[in-house]
């Protein structure tokens, strides 16, 4: 296709897929009043930033942000140790049911999770984690985020294993070897799995709903919806502009760490 | 002598194998034992468990009494379950073909080096990662009937834009439109799949004569048929589990009652479950959806050998 022609649709889709969230932008900085008009002011006059601020304080968003970072980055690390953990079992010892297991792990990444959220909740009921961050976590450092567990074997794949046995030779054990060699060699696979985890924590709402039920625990997502049933459709601008702060950490997450993001998708789907 | 010599050699070589196999195995077990414990308590357990609850009419946090395959017969009756398959097989059956062509036409695009064109992958993918419920709140502010940004965009056409959230007619389409915000994710699994086809096909069939279209359809879509496939499954299986924005834009508008056309499956699951306490009941109607998930896996895979080409075949 002609380069003009593509450049003209590329502006048009860009145009459309922006429109939220200059939207978002514009409600944030609105005064009520000029929410319900039509039609619409895009730029508010005067930009209210007292939005903000309003919003903020009509719930402890402070002690969300903190709930949310805290499960964001613990979840994440727990992905990481235990999905490249599991890996290299995969990736690099056979045993008779290695086939059949990994084949196994893959299809759980087809499971519907909500098969299993009812006896899930009533286990975690039993041992008394309902309305912890119990159920968030512990899962996460057992491995159950099967994508991150193939991502990373095939990644380990890669590895030529002369350099595992250059280093068996050398007198270094197994994980010595995981340790030393592995990790250090996959350091990108291993960012990829952190900063998905860490975005996939940060915007679960399901099992963050079912689980945190006093306010204190809340994180983001649930302290939003809070807010908007509690205080919905009277003060949309400041709804907005709290949805605007709790996005920009994630936005910065993404800025920063771009090229994981791309290269980490690409991987997937390909070699899938 | 030769005889029991050959077989010494030979038992000796055995043993030596199966020493360091079984030194390999005991290494396998260790290194995948968080997924056996996980997988085991969080994945098999509760699945089989939630299995037998399904026969029970046990409320949550209290064992029932078996009561057969009562509750199957329930929700098989039951009209809220009806409507919500319906509208959740409306949202997958429109969504998944929409989302798929938006993130194939986007990633082709995409798919030249261009000025700025890192900046346009940006602004596709962006959306997608900061999907959760920021963005469901915000859309259903677009989405208002009044004041909204579709119906003011509407407007600019002269069509009177509807009741998105609360009319039964457009709660999917809705739904619908905002998942198509989100296809950044298939879009970028596109765009590497396309940059994995040979150029070199494509010269030689110009050299042919071929035009874009046959182009299109002769060599795109059947090497990166594979990635197609990927995306398929993964979003059929995602749209039967859509909850969250559902979820929201209905509690929003308790005021004006319930939409029936936003009733999707897994809220009818959350409700049984987790609003009236149902176990027994919820894990039937959770074990339906993986039957039909199961079910319409398998038919994707099975004619998968039709359409799909691998090219190490």
């Amino acid at each position: 296709m002609g380069l003009l022609l593509r450049y003209i649709l590329l502006v048009f889709m860009g145009v459309l897929f922006v429109l939220p969230f200059a939207w978002l932008l514009s409600s944030a900085f609105k005064p009520a009043q000029q929410m319900y008009v039509m039609p619409p002011k895009w730029i508010p006059s005067p930009p209210i930033l007292k939005n903000f601020i309003d919003g903020w304080n009509l719930l402890p968003f402070g002690t969300y942000l903190t709930n949310t970072v805290f499960v964001a980055v613990v979840g994440a690390a727990g992905t990481v140790l235990s999905s490249a953990l599991v890996a290299y079992g995969f990736a690099r010892f056979r045993s008779r049911l290695s086939g059949v297991l990994f084949t196994l792990l893959l299809s759980t990444m087809m499971l519907p999770m909500q098969v299993t959220l009812i006896p899930a909740y009533q286990l975690f009921s039993i041992l008394g984690w309902v309305d912890t961050f119990a159920p968030l976590l512990v899962p996460q450092y057992l491995a159950v985020g099967a994508f991150f567990v193939f991502l990373l074997r095939q990644f380990f794949r890669t590895i030529p294993r002369e350099l595992d046995e250059a280093a068996r030779i050398d007198g270094c054990s197994s994980f010595g070897i995981f340790r030393l060699i592995i990790l250090p060699l996959c350091r990108p696979a291993l960012i990829t799995v952190a900063v998905f985890s860490l975005v996939n924590n940060w915007n679960d709402f399901m099992t963050q709903l079912i689980y945190l039920n006093s306010e204190s625990k809340y994180t983001i997502a649930v302290g939003l919806q809070f807010f908007s049933s509690k205080y919905g459709p009277q003060q949309i601008n400041l709804l907005m502009a709290v949805s605007l702060l709790t996005l920009l950490p994630l936005l910065a997450v993404f800025f920063l760490a771009q090229r994981y993001f791309v290269e980490g998708i690409a991987a997937t789907g390909i070699k899938g | 002598m030769v005889n029991t010599a050959t077989i010494e050699a030979t038992g000796s070589k055995r043993s030596v194998r199966s020493a360091s196999s079984k030194r390999e195995a005991r290494n396998f077990w260790m290194y995948i034992s968080p997924w056996i414990v996980g997988f085991s308590a969080f994945i098999l357990g509760p699945m089989l468990y939630s299995l037998y609850l399904s026969f029970t009419d046990s409320k949550l946090g209290q064992l029932g009494g078996f009561i057969g395959t009562a509750n199957y017969v329930e929700v098989f009756g039951d009209d809220l379950f009806y409507i919500a398959v319906r509208n959740t097989a409306y949202y997958a059956i429109v969504s998944v073909p929409l989302q798929l062509v938006l993130a194939f036409f986007l990633a082709s695009l995409l798919n030249k080096r261009i000025p700025a064109i890192g900046v346009f992958r940006t602004v596709f993918y962006l959306p997608s990662v900061i999907a959760g419920i920021s963005t469901v709140l915000l859309w259903s502010w677009i989405f208002n009937s009044n004041y909204g940004l579709v119906n003011y965009v509407l407007s600019l056409f002269g069509i009177s834009g509807p009741n998105w959230l609360s009319d039964e007619r457009y709660a999917v389409p809705a739904i619908i439109i905002m998942s198509l915000h989100g296809v950044g994710g298939a879009m970028l699994i596109f765009l590497a799949a396309l940059q994995g086809v040979p150029t070199s096909l494509y010269e030689s069939a110009q050299l042919d004569g071929a035009g874009t279209v046959q182009r299109l359809f002769r060599i795109t879509l059947p090497m990166i048929s594979p990635t197609i496939f990927f995306n398929l499954i993964l979003g059929i299986i995602g749209a039967l589990q859509v909850f969250t924005q559902p979820y929201i834009f209905s509690q929003l508008n308790q005021n004006l009652g319930r939409n029936r056309g936003m009733y999707m499956y897994v809220q009818y699951l959350f409700d049984q479950g987790f609003r009236y306490y149902r176990a027994g009941y919820g894990s039937a109607i959770a074990w339906i959806l993986f039957a039909f998930t199961l079910v319409v896996s398998l038919i994707v895979m099975k004619t998968s050998s039709n359409w799909v080409y691998y090219s190490d075949e």
